[in-house]
């Protein structure tokens, strides 16, 4: 018997084709896979019953584009090796597991609260008795920041151990941003796109475009190839506007007036090119199950290319000067380094991962619609520093220009002139299960949806990047500086709703 | 009637300069930016507004912001304004000068140590050990000048070209380098602290005064803004010509002071913040500058 099976992303399979393992088995197989470079996991969920949860798992193969799933019974009161001494990638997965069902894993270095979600297992664990690790001598302090924050930023907790200025651990606490999602997903079916669009505010297309891709999937729903271009180009404009943002507020960081003032500015012209197309300058009800629902016509198109054009000069002009900086690279270069051992360990994924020499790009490596044929190179650094995913950013600014630039004159001809939304007719699948992977500008989500004999969906799995990459935060604190945090966190601008959803 | 003049420019000056340096950063950014006025506003508003003060403070967390502004208002008293005679002119000034800096430096340091906040205590250490660094090139400077000129107070500011003959062009000139990058550090400006973001790690100034609110935050503000002018005030008396009637050097004094608000403008535009550090390696810079100074002092007199 196979011990897993092997999908592509959006695919649909049928739940009972999904291989079941008894637990030992699985947890021996998931280490040998898992042992191979560039297999890590994607989903770790269960289902729950009465007394037992089945336990889905998902591992995604780079190589070979390939999604590897299996799943297993869990016994509710039984107690399980845990998978993260051996392949710590899991240590997040199985910590909002355990949060979930309860469930113990054994040799989980810190099973501690993810999320504090609605449906925890113990719902005695409350926000305020977070049991933080603590470090004891003469010399050494406790800074607590937030949840709280100078700013206006998301709340979340930072727990600093420092000698002096120096960090030697950070624990981050999140879990104020709950908002119990999965749930309010299955409750409210009808405004399910926009619920989609507030996962992340500020990854509105990547989130609805995993999400819909999930849902098309299911209903077996092709989209028009015009349809396809349009969410792509709205993707990359989203990506490009992120990316201007995080450049400027890391030069604002660094205090470098000119950087912050002028990628602030062009990030404007960004999102108000997606403003003309859609009316919303984040996006929002752009895209809808069965395309989308504004079309992109001539003048647009004439508009979208000044832009980016005008964009592209300046993007190149200001990062020639600021990366040029003698003040700004000593700041930036070996602060918050995270090595690409590290990075691979912990499963990085998305820009700060690419910024640590690890190279996955969930746009090569599970390609889907008009991504497949585009054969893209993947953008990487090696220093794993601030300055890498500084630099990173600015790096695929310029290839999701470039993206644009080669879809929109598809838009142009006559052969791609179909209808850019149809009704969704059918039903979902019933017994299915399907995983959507797409490269929001953060790095990889991952919606994943089951459904049960009616064709209802019974589970919807939410994976944010931010989710994986929360602790590389931590560990690019540790032997820092306490004042370049701040910094630190810009570069990795992850999300605190996405994590808590 | 001088020392009238004195004390307008004394409590004028310091809120145009922080506004002249808000208007010039916003112009390298492209903006319109508040009016150069707008520091008097807030002044006013600050004013108007109430208090609140952590139950956790002590009398220390009240007195503070007096003491510092007292110290530092007594300390301009100290300072020639365009070479004219000063408010009050005392044998050793610069010495007072230094010490009453350092004691209102002292009380804001225990003000913020007060309040028990773990950034403030983090932003009273960081003050604490860059204002010891910083002292030695104050003085190698002023030391300078008084082995030159022989006048203990800050009237030998005059009196270097006069002594040291072509050598005190450079003197001047560094000297006035110096200044500039102790008024950067004394005004916690970038690159050694970014008054505008308001991160609460990684600030030295802003973040000792995180608790201070209404009165005493305008207190401070005013305070941070006249420990600046102080200093620029110094740069001004090393740059006016002597031998100047009084109208002339007032509008010199001014416009120099104001020069020097647009270069604290124009430095935070153009480069970015040093890390934590290597504000260190620029403060000694500024002590080896002095250094230099000394030695082109020891040519001036026997070269």
């Amino acid at each position: 018997m196979k011990n897993f099976l092997a999908v592509k992303n959006n695919q649909v399979s049928n739940i009972n084709e999904i291989p079941l393992l008894d637990f030992s088995s699985l947890h021996e197989k998931i280490i040998e896979k898992c042992k191979k470079s560039k297999i890590r996991p994607i989903c770790f969920f269960g289902l729950g019953k009465a007394s037992s949860v089945r336990l889905f798992v998902a591992l995604a193969d780079d190589k070979n584009s390939e999604i590897l799933v299996s799943s297993s019974i869990l016994n509710r009161s039984t107690t399980y090796p845990s998978l993260t001494p051996k392949v710590p990638a899991f240590h997040i997965f199985e910590r909002d597991f355990h949060e979930e069902f309860g469930i113990k894993f054994e040799g989980h270095p810190w099973l501690k609260p993810v999320s504090y979600r609605k449906n925890r297992f113990d719902s005695n664990s409350k926000i305020e008795n977070y049991p933080f690790f603590e470090m004891t001598g003469e010399e050494l302090h406790e800074v607590a920041v937030g949840p709280i924050h100078a700013g206006i930023i998301e709340p979340g907790h930072f727990r600093f151990v420092c000698s002096g200025e120096t960090v030697y651990h950070l624990e981050i606490q999140l879990g104020y941003q709950h908002r119990n999602l999965e749930k309010l997903f299955l409750d409210n079916k009808k405004i399910a796109p926009h619920l989609a669009e507030s996962i992340a505010g500020d990854t509105v297309i990547g989130h609805t475009l995993a999400y819909l891709n999930a849902v098309e999937s299911l209903t077996g729903t092709e989209i028009s190839r015009r349809a396809q271009i349009i969410r792509i180009i709205a993707l990359e404009l989203e990506r490009i506007a992120m990316h201007l943002a995080d450049l400027s507020a890391i030069a604002n960081d660094i205090a470098y007036l000119m950087g912050s003032a002028v990628f602030g500015t062009t990030r404007t012209t960004v999102i108000n090119t997606l403003l003309s197309i859609c009316g919303n300058r984040f996006g929002r009800g752009l895209l809808r199950p069965g395309g989308v629902i504004f079309d992109v016509d001539e003048t647009l198109i004439k508009k979208i290319k000044t832009n980016l054009a005008k964009v592209s000069v300046i993007t190149d002009r200001m990062a020639g000067v600021m990366f040029t900086c003698s003040t700004v690279t000593s700041r930036l270069d070996k602060t918050g380094t995270v090595s690409k051992e590290d990075a691979i360990k912990i499963g990085a994924v998305g820009i700060s991962a690419r910024a640590s020499g690890v190279n996955i790009d969930s746009r090569i490596n599970h390609p889907f619609g008009a991504y497949a044929e585009m054969k893209l190179k993947n953008k990487y650094n090696k220093t794993g520093d601030v300055s890498a995913r500084t630099h990173i950013r600015y790096v695929e600014i310029g290839q999701s220009i470039n993206i644009i630039n080669r879809l929109l004159p598809e838009l142009e001809k006559d052969s791609c002139s179909e209808s850019i939304f149809c009704e969704i007719k059918n039903n979902l699948n019933p017994e299915s299960f399907v995983i959507s992977i797409v490269e929001g500008w953060r790095g990889e989500i991952v919606h994943t949806m089951l459904t049960d004999e009616a064709g209802q969906i019974i589970k919807h799995k939410i994976k944010d990047p931010s989710f994986n990459n929360w602790y590389m935060l931590a560990l690019a604190m540790r032997n820092n500086g306490i004042s370049d945090f701040p910094l630190c966190n810009k570069s990795f601008n992850l999300s605190y709703c996405g994590n808590d959803l | 009637m001088t020392i009238i003049l004195n004390l307008i420019l004394i409590l004028a000056l310091p809120l145009l300069f922080i506004g002249v340096i808000n208007k010039t950063k916003a112009f390298w950014s492209g903006r319109k930016g508040p009016s150069i006025f707008q520091p008097f506003y807030d002044f006013v508003r600050l004013f108007k507004k109430g208090m609140v003060i952590s139950k956790t403070t002590s009398f220390v967390f009240l007195i503070f912001p007096g003491i510092t502004f007292g110290t530092t208002f007594f300390a301009s008293l100290l300072i020639p304004f365009a070479l004219h005679s000063s408010v009050l002119n005392i044998e050793g000034a610069f010495i007072i000068f230094a010490y009453t800096m350092s004691l209102g430096k002292f009380f804001s340091i225990i003000g913020a140590m007060d309040t028990g906040s773990s950034f403030e205590g983090m932003g009273a250490s960081r003050e604490a050990s860059f204002s010891t660094i910083v002292e030695p090139a104050f003085f190698i400077i002023m030391g300078s000048i008084i082995a030159l000129t022989d006048i203990y107070n800050f009237d030998g500011f005059a009196m270097i070209i006069s002594k040291a003959g072509s050598v005190g062009y450079l003197i001047v000139i560094l000297g006035a380098i110096t200044l500039f990058m102790i008024i950067l550090i004394e005004g916690c400006r970038v690159p050694i602290d970014d008054p505008n973001t308001h991160l609460e790690l990684t600030m030295i100034h802003e973040v000792m005064i995180l608790d201070n609110s209404g009165p005493d935050l305008a207190l401070l503000s005013y305070s941070s803004g006249m420990k600046m002018v102080a200093f620029a005030s110094l740069i001004a008396n090393l740059l006016i010509p002597t031998e100047i009637p009084l109208r002339i050097s007032l509008l010199l004094f001014v416009g120099i002071i104001m020069a020097i608000a647009m270069a604290v403008g124009t430095t935070e535009s153009a480069i970015a913040r040093l890390r934590m550090s290597r504000v260190f390696d620029f403060i000694f810079f500024t002590s080896s500058l002095s250094l230099i100074i000394l030695s082109f002092v020891a040519i001036g007199l026997y070269g």
